[in-house]
């Protein structure tokens, strides 16, 4: 059974179509990326699966219950968390603080002293960055709190949205080193929307083609590379 | 001590617990309201009539009307689910309007005379006047102080502050806007009833006009001069707000100008309140913690 599951996904501005039926899944321990231009509906999908979009028709399912209807808090507490793009971070609260958040109503359940030893591990800077309010960090600074205050919660299924976005280059690889390494080493299942294809392939189990609200190619990570369409229109020729 | 100076202790202590419970609605959960003062009515109101109709001590009324106005609060925080800033400030305005008419043409609350003849707090038979009622304020003015400082500390107050700060990221770490939002009303006009009961026994008649709208201006001025979402900034505002209309006592007929001025010039120099992030008070103690070095 798929951890997730989204079947006729259909979601509208007003008038406007976004999302056109789109089907696709996730399995446990997958990373998976979906490609796209600007505007393909691609971070429209991710807030759909996190709750913060409606959707006209279709169904959303993870860990085989119909979440659909579900308000974006709770579906948190099943373990589904976001890496908004742009970050969203809380910035009138201290870095120590956003982290903090982020283990808001399972605070008994995990290891807190562990998990900040990883996280620290993973991004050096937050450790040094703790008492500063999170407004005055750089972009990349704050993605990286994103990240953290993402995983420290332990979830079952990442979404991560445009996490290249505004990076530098140098932070950029490091970032997908770190979700790679995530999906790999520790078992995390990775739902990442990215227009940087190359560089989300390369570390994807599978991926989906998005155009203009509707998925138009699915395959390995292997196959979306090698298929000499998309690597025309998204990877450069 | 001065009995004049000892009143107006008593108001600002008074003031200073209402201000507070308006810093965790505005100040710690982001939600705007312009009609914290009907709360206050509401717990005076209550307490005025348990009191003469009744026939209740203040000990006895106080746990009804913590009750009364929370639940009042909770009812009056729905708004904020569906509307928010501007819109919010308006319906909590339009809140007000109502619950004062209320006190104004329903017989039962004294209609536009008010309520009279409320006795004083009793404490073991003495009657609390003076210096005395002024300590029980202060006593309340404490708890109402912890309650702010333990809100600061605690998850439910993170999970306010993730609401004043991005309701939707909020929402995606698994914070309820629901639930928390509503806790953060339910606890302010809590806080705005214990207020309004003091001040109810203090001053013995209570009518309508108490509690208008111009009354929550002040209080929301009082806030934000004092520092929003800091936890001495309702003390501070109140104070100041509370003591300079007394200086100023010859300018009486150019106080709410005076009120402006002195907004404004919060807003502009100051933005986070005397006592906020980026407030000179703040600013001066880190230069002072530095060795007096102020470094960019």
């Amino acid at each position: 059974m798929s951890l997730l599951e989204v079947e006729n996904l259909h979601i509208a501005y007003k008038e406007i179509e976004a999302v056109k039926g789109v089907s696709f899944f996730v399995s446990e321990g997958e990373l998976v990326s979906i490609i796209g231009a600007n505007g393909a509906g691609k971070t429209t999908i991710l807030n759909a699966i996190m709750g913060l979009v409606p959707s006209q028709k279709g169904s959303i399912k993870y860990k085989g219950k119909d979440i659909t209807n579900l308000p974006p808090h709770e579906r948190a507490h099943m373990g589904i968390r976001i890496v908004p793009e742009k970050a969203r971070l809380f910035p009138q609260l201290t870095v120590w603080e956003n982290l903090m958040t982020g283990i808001y109503g399972i605070k008994k359940q995990i290891s807190l002293e562990e998990r900040l030893k990883w996280i620290y591990g993973l991004f050096p800077i937050l450790k040094e960055r703790e008492t500063q309010p999170a407004v005055t960090l750089s972009g990349g600074e704050q993605q990286q709190v994103a990240i953290a205050r993402a995983l420290i919660s332990d979830p079952d299924l990442v979404l991560v949205d445009e996490i290249s976005m505004g990076l530098m280059p140098l932070l950029v690889d490091k970032v997908f080193e770190v979700l790679k390494e995530l999906n790999e080493q520790h078992g995390k299942t990775i739902l990442l929307v990215e227009q940087n294809a190359l560089a989300s392939l390369k570390i994807s189990t599978r991926a989906y083609v998005l155009e203009t609200g509707e998925i138009t190619f699915s395959g390995t990570a292997e196959e979306v590379i090698n298929d000499p369409r998309i690597h025309e229109a998204y990877l450069g020729g | 001590m001065d009995s004049y100076i000892i009143t107006i202790g008593i108001f600002i202590a008074i003031n200073s617990i209402v201000v507070s419970g308006l810093n965790i609605i505005v100040g710690y959960a982001g939600q705007i309201s312009l009609g914290h003062a009907a709360f206050f009515g509401i717990g005076a109101y209550t307490a005025a009539i348990l009191a003469t109709k009744a026939g209740l001590s203040f000990w006895l009324s106080l746990p009804v009307v913590i009750v009364i106005t929370g639940t009042i609060g909770l009812l009056m925080g729905l708004p904020s689910l569906r509307v928010r800033e501007d819109f919010l400030a308006i319906t909590t305005i339009g809140i007000n309007f109502i619950v004062e008419a209320f006190f104004m043409y329903v017989p039962f609350f004294g209609g536009a005379l008010g309520i009279g003849g409320i006795p004083r707090i009793e404490f073991f038979g003495t009657p609390l006047h003076g210096f005395a009622f002024l300590v029980l304020c202060l006593v309340f003015l404490v708890i109402a102080l912890f309650i702010s400082w333990w809100f600061t500390k605690a998850w439910c107050g993170l999970a306010c502050f993730t609401l004043r700060d991005d309701e939707v990221a909020a929402s995606t770490i698994g914070v309820s806007p629901v639930k928390f939002k509503l806790l953060a009303f339910v606890i302010g006009t809590a806080m705005a009833g214990i207020g309004g009961a003091l001040y109810a026994h203090y001053m013995r008649f209570i009518s309508a006009s108490d509690f208008g709208f111009p009354v929550s201006v002040m209080m929301l001025s009082m806030l934000v001069v004092g520092g929003m979402g800091t936890v001495w900034g309702p003390i501070l505002g109140a104070a100041i707000l509370g003591i300079l209309p007394e200086v100023f006592r010859p300018l009486i007929d150019y106080r709410m100008l005076l009120y402006a001025t002195l907004l404004l010039l919060v807003i502009r120099l100051q933005p986070g309140g005397i006592l906020g992030d980026n407030g000179f008070v703040k600013s001066r103690l880190k230069a002072f913690s530095r060795g007096g070095k102020n470094e960019k």
